[in-house]
């Protein structure tokens, strides 16, 4: 029995050492992939903000682009030994170009040049464009060469006022209009339910006459205000010397980025970020910020991890504390744990068909049965929306939680329970005084990891509530604030919908990395803040030598 | 009086001392699974008076001491044979509550096992669960637990600290202190000093001194002379069978066992 214990450690010591080397490999090799993804992630997305030097490029057949280069590449079927290469240039301006990127042959390029008068906008319409400025037309009738040096500063001053104006007219179309929108739906409503039942008609009628004219002297202060946009326009060539007209408020921001000092160039990129994540988006998503879709994703992770905790640790305690451990509840911990492997799409279905059509048809039969009949069968509940949506990673983010909570529970030492049940404290008093408090660092572990697979996922939220673009936000200032039926935007759908749904791919990828970035960014975020609650509590209820 | 392991007359037997018996444990048996730990013990305890239980390790003395408050209820697939009474009443009579049990049996552990909570907290955790919150009535318990516990001149003035930041010692004084809160009959203590040093130790064994004119105790120990300093009565285990139990003097003096002897003066175990 002793004698072979030394020969065996012997035999051991070499093999060990190369099972280091292997264990160090594969560590080695699986981050080496996060790095290399979560790097490509990083320098793709944040290249959006970046303002790269603008070349003007004379090709040998006559043509001119003016733009970025974006790409370098080797030309597709060609050998590797000839090294035939291509460039993307953004040269922007679609209304000219009709496309944003341009791939042009390296051997047919005659001459480069990096005038540092070229201005870069973004506008509203159209994408970016590049273009080397002539003259300002201001809203008062005068002209400013683009000679003059006070000319960026004057263009300055009517592109702020082009937005002032902008955002006056958006309030009084997106925020009153709105309002008064959804009050005529209710009227009409009421107008059709007194039709029907023979109630108080002319009232509805009125009330409904009432709202029209608020309506139509809204529209009307709009139109007016657009009519006092003074149509200044900004006269500029394109690379080939194209007149090229830009209206001022149609310009978001410009910048001249081949005259920039480093420092321009970063403060130009926090302030294009911060309108990436603050701004709503333009031209079908492609452009513009991503407001709605953070807020839509972080709304629902939240609320995903607020339905998922409790059902989860309740289920687990029951499993681990109080059931009768046996073959029957083998078997359904197994089918809990082969739950998470249940394809998300599944989830999405049941979603729709449990949550959406049961549930929330119910819902609608039940409480908002004159909602259906008087509105052409528009569902309130009986749709995709955020509740539903948040329902249904909840169920499917659920086994997570509750293997997490089991291990937890069961990591609690004995001792502390039998300290807890000798001062004569019941089952249950012993679990919330003690089993709990110790086992919430573990809980949180399952939290945070289902929040980050719930925060991820596409495929379930597709059918249950996500769309392409959400005309509010899920919570605004009108009662009750938290529209838990509205439908939303979210990251991952965004991610999907701009990669692989958009006309004009090239100028989508821009913003497919940024998003992606955006989600891993949030993803982080959330985390942060579930691991600061976690090692707070495990400060607090670190259980002592047991 | 002579006792011999496989019969004892239980009916009311008066101590020499004339305390009157508080504890019977009758024909007991009790298994682990498949595995018998104890076999047809047959024991009285006497009110407020330390028992101490020796015997080599694994004869069943911690199981003994855990059935009394009946914590081994937690472990699954056991099963017991005979009676405990407490004070007239069996341990098993079901319309005894476990929980009313244990209020009334305090345990404190081998290893000390505060809550990660406040020294307060600790200490009243006995009281808040059966529902008292107030103030006045907590403060007060939680000093004078402390005081009895010997540790109330060290924490008076970190009672809201967290109980894990004290010594090894310190912290088995506030696991007696909370047996001790809601003022139960009886306090058993398994191998309390087993983690302790010597100057720890000391404070204990003063501490059960003091305790037990109020408090029936019972001790498990492996320090013969820890038995020998602080007990009243002794039994000595083996094997799951209890082989002898008598007064303190008479088990370390003059057993009647060879068993008894043996261990005592070191010879196995
Ligand atoms: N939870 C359990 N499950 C199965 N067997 C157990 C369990 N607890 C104790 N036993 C067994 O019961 C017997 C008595 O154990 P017990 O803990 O009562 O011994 P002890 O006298 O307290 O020993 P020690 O002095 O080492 O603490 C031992 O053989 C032990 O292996
Ligand atoms: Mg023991």
């Amino acid at each position: 029995m002793n004698a072979p214990a030394p020969q065996h450690s012997n035999t051991s010591a070499p093999a060990g050492e190369a099972f280091v080397w292997f264990t160090g490999v594969g560590l080695l090799f699986g981050l080496g992939m996060v790095v290399l993804l979560v790097g490509v992630i990083l320098t793709q997305g944040l290249a959006v903000f970046g303002s790269p030097e603008v070349v003007r490029v004379e090709l040998k057949d006559g043509r001119v682009l003016l733009g970025p280069l974006a790409q370098n590449r080797l030309k597709p079927g060609t050998p590797p030994a000839e090294g035939k290469m291509e460039r993307q240039y953004q040269v922007g301006l679609r209304e000219v170009n009709g496309q944003s990127y341009q791939w042009v042959d390296e051997s047919i390029i005659k001459s480069e040049s990096t005038p540092p008068s070229v201005m870069a906008l973004e506008r509203m319409e159209n994408g970016a464009a590049f273009v080397l400025p002539q003259e300002l037309k201001m809203s008062n009738g005068q002209k400013i060469a683009a000679t003059d040096p006070a000319f960026t500063q004057t263009l300055q001053r009517e592109v702020t006022a082009a937005e002032a104006l902008r955002e006056k007219i958006s309030s009084i179309e997106r925020g009153k209009i709105g309002s008064v929108n959804s009050d005529m739906q209710s009227a009409k409503i009421a107008l059709r339910k007194a039709e029907d039942r023979k109630g108080d008609v002319a009232a509805a009628k009125a009330e409904l006459e009432a709202l029209e004219k608020s309506y139509q002297a809204l529209a009307a202060e709009a139109r007016q205000l657009r009519a006092t946009d003074a149509g200044g326009v900004l006269s500029a060539k394109d690379g080939a010397g194209r007149a090229i007209e830009i209206p001022v408020s149609s310009v978001v921001r410009f910048w001249q980025p081949n005259a920039m000092s480093w420092w321009d160039k970063f403060t130009l990129a926090l302030s294009r970020g911060w309108d990436f994540v603050s701004t709503d988006p333009r031209e079908a998503n492609t452009e513009g910020g991503l407001l709605p879709a953070l807020f839509g994703t972080f709304v629902m992770t939240v609320f995903m991890s607020a339905l998922v905790t409790p059902f989860g640790v309740i289920a687990a305690i029951y499993l681990r504390e109080y059931a009768k451990q046996g073959t029957v509840l083998r078997l359904v911990r197994i089918s809990v744990n082969n739950l998470a492997g249940v394809p998300s799409i599944v989830f999405g279905v049941f979603g729709l068909g449990f949550f959406v059509y049961v549930v929330g048809g119910s819902i609608d039969q039940l409480f908002f049965a004159d909602q259906l009949r008087y509105n052409n069968n528009t569902p309130v509940f009986g749709t995709g929306g955020l509740l539903w949506a948040s329902l249904t990673l909840a169920l499917m983010t659920l086994p997570v939680v509750i293997v997490a909570t089991e291990e937890a529970l069961v990591a609690v030492p004995r001792g502390a329970r039998e300290a807890s049940l000798a001062c004569g404290a019941s089952k249950w008093q012993t679990i919330r005084n003690v089993v709990l408090p110790a086992s919430a660092p573990g809980i949180l572990t399952g939290v945070i990891l289902a929040m980050a697979r719930g925060a991820g996922e596409v495929a379930p939220l597709m059918i249950v509530g996500v769309v392409k673009l959400a005309p509010t936000l899920p919570l605004d200032g009108s009662f009750p604030f938290l529209h838990a039926d509205r439908k939303f935007m979210h990251l991952g759908f965004h991610i999907y919908d701009l990669g692989f749904q958009s006309p004009d791919s090239d100028a989508a990828k821009p913003m497919v990395f940024a998003s992606t970035l955006l989600l891993l960014a949030l993803v982080v975020f959330l985390n942060l803040g579930a691991i600061t609650i976690r090692n707070r509590l495990r400060e607090r209820y670190k259980t002592s030598t047991f | 009086m002579t006792v011999t392991p496989s019969r004892i007359q239980v009916k009311s037997s008066t101590p020499s001392d004339g305390r009157t018996d508080y504890i019977h444990i009758k024909d007991y048996g009790f298994w682990y699974g498949e595995k018998k730990a104890l076999d047809a013990i047959t024991l009285t305890i006497p009110e407020r008076q330390v028992t101490a239980f020796i015997g080599p390790s694994g004869c069943g003395k911690s199981t003994l001491l855990r059935n009394l408050n009946r914590m081994n209820d937690l472990v699954d697939h056991v099963r017991h044979e005979g009676d405990i009474t407490v004070d007239g009443r069996s341990i098993y009579d079901p319309t005894v509550e476990v929980i009313s049990l244990r209020r009334r049996i305090g345990m404190v552990f081998q290893k000390s096992n505060p809550f990660p909570k406040s020294i307060y907290e600790n200490v009243v955790y006995s009281l808040r669960i059966a529902g008292v919150s107030d103030r006045s009535v907590l403060d007060e318990v939680c000093e004078s637990s402390l005081r009895r516990a010997a540790l109330w001149t060290e924490v008076k003035d970190r009672l809201q600290d967290s109980a894990l930041g004290l010594s090894g010692g310190q912290m088995q004084r506030l696991c007696i202190a909370r047996a001790i809160a809601n003022r139960p009959e009886i306090l058993l203590m398994d191998e309390p000093c087993s983690a302790l040093d010597p100057i720890a130790t000391g404070k204990i064994e003063e501490l059960i001194h003091e305790l037990k004119t109020q408090f029936t105790i019972v001790i498990v120990t492996h320090s013969m002379q820890q038995a020998a300093r602080v007990s009243d009565r002794t039994a000595f285990f083996y094997l799951g069978k209890l082989i002898e139990t008598d007064l303190t003097e008479k088990i370390f003096m003059n057993p009647a066992q060879a068993q008894t002897e043996a261990y005592i003066s070191g010879r196995f175990g």
